[in-house]
């Protein structure tokens, strides 16, 4: 285990291990020189533009782009039977369902893809779309997942032979249902809530996008694009194009924000390739804002009815949950694949009880597909949202203070490694410490004496905590892969003659800060200096193959990846100094960035002497192979399981329903962090979605299926006057099983901050009897809920 | 990113210029001032004029200053010189408070007040605070010059009295001494459209409201105002008892929409609230409170 | 039509349909790919860059309307190679994660700097509120732009990755 110690710094002035430092990357963001997709401009590259469903649900009668291919500077129109004539109409989707790449028979959610059109410019391609003659014969479109399953449904599936409803699978189970059932049997109170968790987007800020170069003479494709896991999308594109998957380099330039949307395969790749091997030429494909949100990977759409049970006097029995999940038009959702509601059964939440059930049904509904997306952690939004919505509601019937109920049931640190009723083997945790030192910065005491006393003057204020446990960095092969792409990632460590270094990983940055924090833990293991580090990464043909970056599996896997590396490399070192320096490898010690003798520490060989040592004519012992590298595959054990302690202060005006979010407290163990200034920036920028889907995210769809969450007029994103001046805080628990003891934190205030901030709304308006009410608490929201009234948040307003 | 149709271009130098060119493009050419309602809805190709003639180098179509008894505001005049206008601040602050909330600072560095005005969007605050203020509106065209009262310069969502060949030049509001004035506005977000807004003037003089505007966005309010809400407090002291009546006649003479922002029956209630809350404060306001 | 068009003191002329964007112009006529864009609708800000000094949105501009304008991207906000204390304060308080919206968000805390070199943290909120930010959570860059505020002849010497 290795504790967290300030590290020496470098010439540069940089930590040699962990602590804070600059980014690496930030030279060149600062000047505008970064390298995104849409930055890539090739000679002869055409661009493009692709047609999309008006209707929901409908049937193709014809398609007739003569007038588009017509206009001067369009190079080619591709529809569903272009695509049909090479196999490639459907596409499977990373949970082993089919996907429309160009629809043929039927549209399934507005905005599903029709036709592509390459030209000349962006311009040109958009004024073919105009020109392209489709007509439809619409279809009732099943909108509420709810009535997915009605008898008179339509069948939106009917592609697949034999299906006559719309269930994409009837039933998943966790848990042990009779000792649950039996647990509320016996319990002295049960409290019952329907929550839903609704669609939203993870709209980062660039869009998806693609540029493909197939050459026609050498046969290599080389796609630029906007993914989270380059290496598998080249698999994929192997698999589904039938391409040698030697031709295909996957580049993986800057990353304008992921949080999950840049995880599928898109239609809009697979065409910029087609129309690149049509036309011979470099084809660009960037969609816009509003096929980002109407046709991308949402997240959520999760319907749950939640019970729990306890003791009269606050101690939690059992919790059961049955979920209805909205899938869309296709099964898309990108998670481990023996997992179809992805880690949902960690719903147990952070406390101490024997018996949990879940059970969850998916449906498809004429919407767009996904599911598994912004910073969820494969489904642990929707899981920490539903226990600690819950738990504030047997707080409410039980008149207890939800601190205390919670205090109450917390997992002790003597109860670690602890299994769950659902079959997690959490890692490691110290809960009740992380809380108090979140209700000490919050001045919790202070936080209620001040809202009684607001309460009387007739002001509405709220307090919400959410305590999490996630379970990130997806993981061991036996049980986790996609598409049977199992959950392990390599690294290469490469040190050059001169002692500078060079680290390639199969994960890809989307903002994280990989050039940073990837070079200290390679500086931390071989005390070579940041600076001297080079991260290579995002480019299939350059570095090793892995799954990518996504489910806070970075730190948490290829982060064990490059410790283990630099590990192999100092082992090499030793021998390699021993040899120079004529003694015995058991002589050496190590101490940062160099081996030395025991007993004379004046004896010795830095890190940079042995890099030369290792491609010099330096005579080496037999099987000790000259230069200084490695490479490992890193396959996890566990899963590591950071935590959390966020509460959250908001002011409510009960006259209009506004919510102002006043304080944001957040205490995060992600055991030791890398890089600080990267943890707490991390954590800020999960905690504004935290706040942008408690409060304004939603996408929202009419009873025809229009999107009514189509662009960023409609769909709201927090701007700098919601977030509030978030105070941080923090606990270190390392995990046991990783090497550097880091659990990863890319996700946690994303999946953490939700429920903290409906919490707070509820608290506040709970004097006028409210419990419980859905997301996003708009001012309109807020009202309804005043006024005791329903609302189905998900479907248009009326 | 979304691109407009194919389109002509002209930059006007002067207001007959700016007509001479709208003659020349025909019917199907548009002004365009900051171009922050008609550009998106071109990106979208929901409009596809032929034609932009570009106002925005006429000089004579930008600033703020008072004429006689009436503040000018010039129809190039910027969101930003409007909230930051001493004028305007002096005489009716309710410019400045809505301002602050419309769209964001760089959005209002560009936009235009009589782009605003043009584009007639039911939620735009600029025309519920022309209502409010009952100013007018002077439009020129080749028939010559004219002025509309605002409160008939809009015919209904996004339509206006000016004509094709016309062109917004001026708004004007009537300066009233001891008015004091107010604007309230919910949204979803900052920047975002209103769910419900409401702007006011009283003007409360030996104990009683002498005069008073009322105007609203958003909420259904014909031309963006509520002259039933203004009867029922003229000639009245400014009691809460008062101004509540005067806000409950606001709201019942509303007829919104339901739409993502909120159902029907929540925007009358802010109907309701919102112009109590700034009468409750125009009121104090003209009272030197 | 024919537009000439100084972009970071270099004067431009080029041929362009009257429907192109600003945005368009500087990044696929000029191949100036600092400014950013993330949305259709005027709201995200990503396209920020300055009219005569003035931050604009440069997707709700046509490149025609610029014709004869003076314009600066983030390109031209180092001067002589030093960046500008703005530049460093996003690096010093970490006020940049993706990098996406940066260039937008630097153009507009320049020249609200410019306006207002003493900014409250609220002013600054205000000031930035057009410009959205997924990756930040606002806080970072609050504190970048009060560091710039608070070292404004700060040499780009200072900053070391």
């Amino acid at each position: 285990m290795t504790a967290v110690e300030d590290a020496p710094l470098s010439a540069a002035g940089n930590p040699i291990g962990f602590g804070r430092m600059h980014r690496k990357e930030d030279v060149r963001f600062l000047r505008g020189q970064g390298n995104y997709v849409d930055d890539v401009n090739l000679p002869g590259m055409l661009h493009s533009a692709i047609l999309r469903s008006p209707y929901a649900h409908a049937r193709i009668v014809s398609i007739d782009t003569s007038a588009a291919l017509a206009l001067p500077g369009v190079h080619a129109v591709i529809t569903g039977e272009t695509l049909a004539g090479l196999g490639l109409a459907w596409m499977p989707t990373l949970s082993y369902d089919t996907q429309a790449v160009l629809a043929t028979d039927k549209v399934r959610f507005q905005g599903q893809e029709v036709a592509f059109v390459v030209a000349d410019n962006r311009y040109i391609a958009r004024d073919a779309l105009e020109l392209i003659d489709v007509e439809y014969d619409p279809l009732p479109a099943v909108v509420d997942a709810k009535k997915a399953l009605d008898p008179d449904a339509p069948i939106i599936r009917d592609d697949k032979e034999g299906k006559t409803d719309n269930v994409v699978y009837e039933k998943w189970e966790a848990g042990d249902e009779a000792a649950t059932d039996a647990a509320f049997a016996a319990a002295d109170v049960v409290v019952t809530e329907d929550i839903l968790y609704p669609r939203v987007h993870p709209a980062p800020m660039e869009t998806c996008g693609s540029v493909a170069h197939m050459d026609p003479v050498t046969g290599k494709l080389k796609l630029w694009t906007t993914t989270q896991a380059p290496h598998a999308h080249r698999t994929v594109y192997a698999l589904v194009a039938g391409l040698p998957e030697q031709n295909i380099q996957v580049i993986s330039p800057d990353i304008g924000g992921g949080f999950g949307n840049k995880v599928p395969i898109y239609p809009g790749y697979v065409c910029s390739i087609v129309g690149s091997i049509v036309t011979g030429r470099p084809v660009k494909w960037m969609e816009d804002r509003s096929e980002n949100l109407m046709s991308t990977g949402f997240a959520r759409d999760y319907h749950m009815n939640v019970s729990i049970a306890s003791t009269k006097e606050g101690k939690i029995l059992a919790v059961k949950v049955d979920v209805l999940a909205d899938h869309g038009a296709f099964n898309g959702v990108a998670q481990p694949t023996k997992y179809p509601a992805g880690f949902f059964h960690i719903f147990t939440g952070s406390y101490d009880y024997p018996a949990a059930y879940c059970a969850v049904k998916a449906v498809y509904t004429n919407k767009a597909p996904g599911g598994v997306a912004y910073a969820c952690s494969f489904r642990i939004t929707e899981a920490v949202y539903a226990i600690e919505r819950i738990v504030d509601c047997l707080a409410a019937e039980l008149a207890m203070d939800p601190a205390e109920l919670r205090l109450k049931n917390l997992l002790r640190p003597e109860q670690f490694p602890y299994t769950t009723p659902t079959g997690w083997e959490y890692d490691s945790g110290d809960y009740e410490k992380t809380m108090r030192v979140a209700m000490g910065i919050a001045g919790y005491d202070d936080l209620r004496k001040e809202q009684a006393e607001k309460r009387a003057k007739g002001e509405y204020m709220g307090i919400g905590i959410s305590f999490f446990t996630e379970g990130v960095g997806a993981g061991p092969r036996k049980h986790m892969d996609i598409l049977g792409l199992g959950m392990a990632d390599g690294c290469d460590l490469r040190v050059h003659p001169t002692g500078k270094a060079q680290v390639r990983l199969s994960v890809q940055s989307q903002g994280q800060g990989h050039e940073t924090t990837f070079a200290q833990i390679v500086a931390h293991e071989l005390g070579i200096p940041p600076e001297d580090i080079e991260v290579i990464h995002g480019d299939t043909d350059n570095t090793p193959f892995g799954l990518g970056t996504y489910g806070s599996r970075s730190t948490p896997v290829s982060g064990a990846a490059a410790a283990l590396v630099a590990r192999k490399v100092r082992d090499k070192a030793r021998l390699i100094a021993a040899a120079a320096l004529e003694c015995a490898p058991d002589d050496l010690e190590w101490e940062l960035g160099r081996w030395y003798v025991k007993g004379d520490p004046e004896r010795g060989r830095t890190i940079q002497e042995i890099a030369m040592d290792a491609h010099s004519a330096l005579e080496l012992p037999e099987g000790v192979e000259g230069h200084l590298d490695a490479q490992v595959v890193y396959n996890p054990p566990n899963l590591t399981y950071p935590y959390g302690c966020y509460i959250c202060v908001v002011d409510v005006d009960p006259g209009t329903g506004q919510v102002k979010v006043r304080r944001f407290i957040a205490v995060d163990d992600c055991g030791p962090r890398i890089n600080p200034m990267i943890v707490e920036g991390q954590v800020h920028g999960g905690l504004a979605d935290g706040v942008g889907m408690a409060l304004m995210e939603v996408i929202a769809f009419d009873e025809d299926g229009n999107n009514l969450g189509g662009s960023f007029m409609d769909y709201l994103l927090p701007t700098s006057m919601e977030c509030p001046d978030w105070e941080l805080g923090e606990t270190v628990t390392p995990s046991p099983h990783h090497p550097i003891g880091a659990k990863g934190v890319g996700e946690s205030a994303t999946v953490g901050s939700p429920a903290a901030v409906v919490n707070a709304v509820i608290d506040a308006i709970s004097p006028f009897g409210v419990r419980h009410a859905d997301m996003p608490l708009t001012p309109a929201n807020v009202w309804r809920a005043i006024q005791g009234r329903n609302v189905r948040t998900d479907l248009a307003v009326e | 990113m979304q691109t407009p149709a194919p389109v002509d271009y002209a930059k006007a130098t002067s207001v007959a210029d700016a007509l001479a060119k709208l003659q020349e493009h025909g019917e199907e050419a548009r002004v365009i001032a900051g171009g922050h309602s008609l550009l998106p809805m071109m990106k979208l190709r929901l409009a596809r004029p032929d034609a932009l003639i570009d106002l925005n180098d006429i000089p004579e179509l930008t600033g703020i200053r008072i004429e006689g008894t009436e503040i000018v505001v010039g129809a190039m005049t910027r969101h930003r010189e409007i909230l930051e206008s001493a004028i305007l601040a002096e005489h009716y602050p309710i410019f400045r408070e809505a301002e602050r909330l419309i769209a964001d600072p760089i959005v209002r560095n560009r936009g235009t007040i009589g782009g605003s005005m043009c584009q007639a969007d039911p939620s735009a605050d600029l025309s519920a605070v022309g209502s409010a203020l009952k100013g007018s509106a002077v439009v020129v065209g080749p028939g010559g010059t004219r002025t509309v009262p605002l409160r008939e310069f809009h015919q209904g969502p996004y339509e206006t009295v000016v004509g094709p060949g016309e062109i917004l030049t001026e708004v004007r509001y009537p300066i009233r001494p001891g008015a004091g004035s107010a604007y309230e506005k919910v949204e979803r977000r900052a920047g975002d459209w209103g769910v419900a807004t409401s702007g006011v003037y009283v003007v409360v003089s030996g104990g009683v409201v002498t005069d008073c505007g009322i105007g609203l966005a958003a909420v259904g309010a014909e031309h963006y105002c509520s002259p039933e809400g203004e009867a029922a407090l003229v000639g009245k002291e400014p009691t809460e008892e008062n101004l509540a009546a005067a806000a409950a006649a606001t709201a019942e003479s509303c007829s919104p929409n339901a739409d993502q922002r909120g159902p029907a029956d929540y925007k009358k209630h802010l109907a309701n609230e919102l112009t109590l809350r700034a009468l409750r404060r125009a009121a104090r306001a003209s009272q030197g409170a | 039509m024919q537009v000439t068009i100084t972009v970071n003191g270099v004067e431009h002329t080029r041929d362009v349909e009257p429907r192109m964007l600003l945005v368009h112009f500087i990044r696929d006529e000029l191949l100036m790919r600092g400014t950013h864009w993330g949305c259709d609708t005027s709201n995200c800000g990503a396209c920020t860059l300055w009219v005569d000094d003035e931050p604009v949105k440069s997707c709700t501009m046509l490149a025609v309307m610029a014709d004869g304008k003076s314009i600066t991207t983030v390109e031209g906000l180092a001067k002589g190679g030093e960046l500008d204390p703005v530049q460093q304060g996003f690096m010093e308080c970490h006020g940049l994660q993706c990098g996406y919206c940066t260039p937008g968000m630097m153009m507009c805390a320049r020249a609200l700097l410019d306006r207002n070199p003493h900014p409250t943290e609220e002013e600054i909120r205000e000031g930035i509120s057009g410009n959205i930010c997924r990756c930040t959570g606002y806080k970072n860059i609050v504190a970048a732009i009060q560091w710039a505020a608070d070292n404004p002849a700060a040499a780009q010497s200072e900053v070391t990755a």
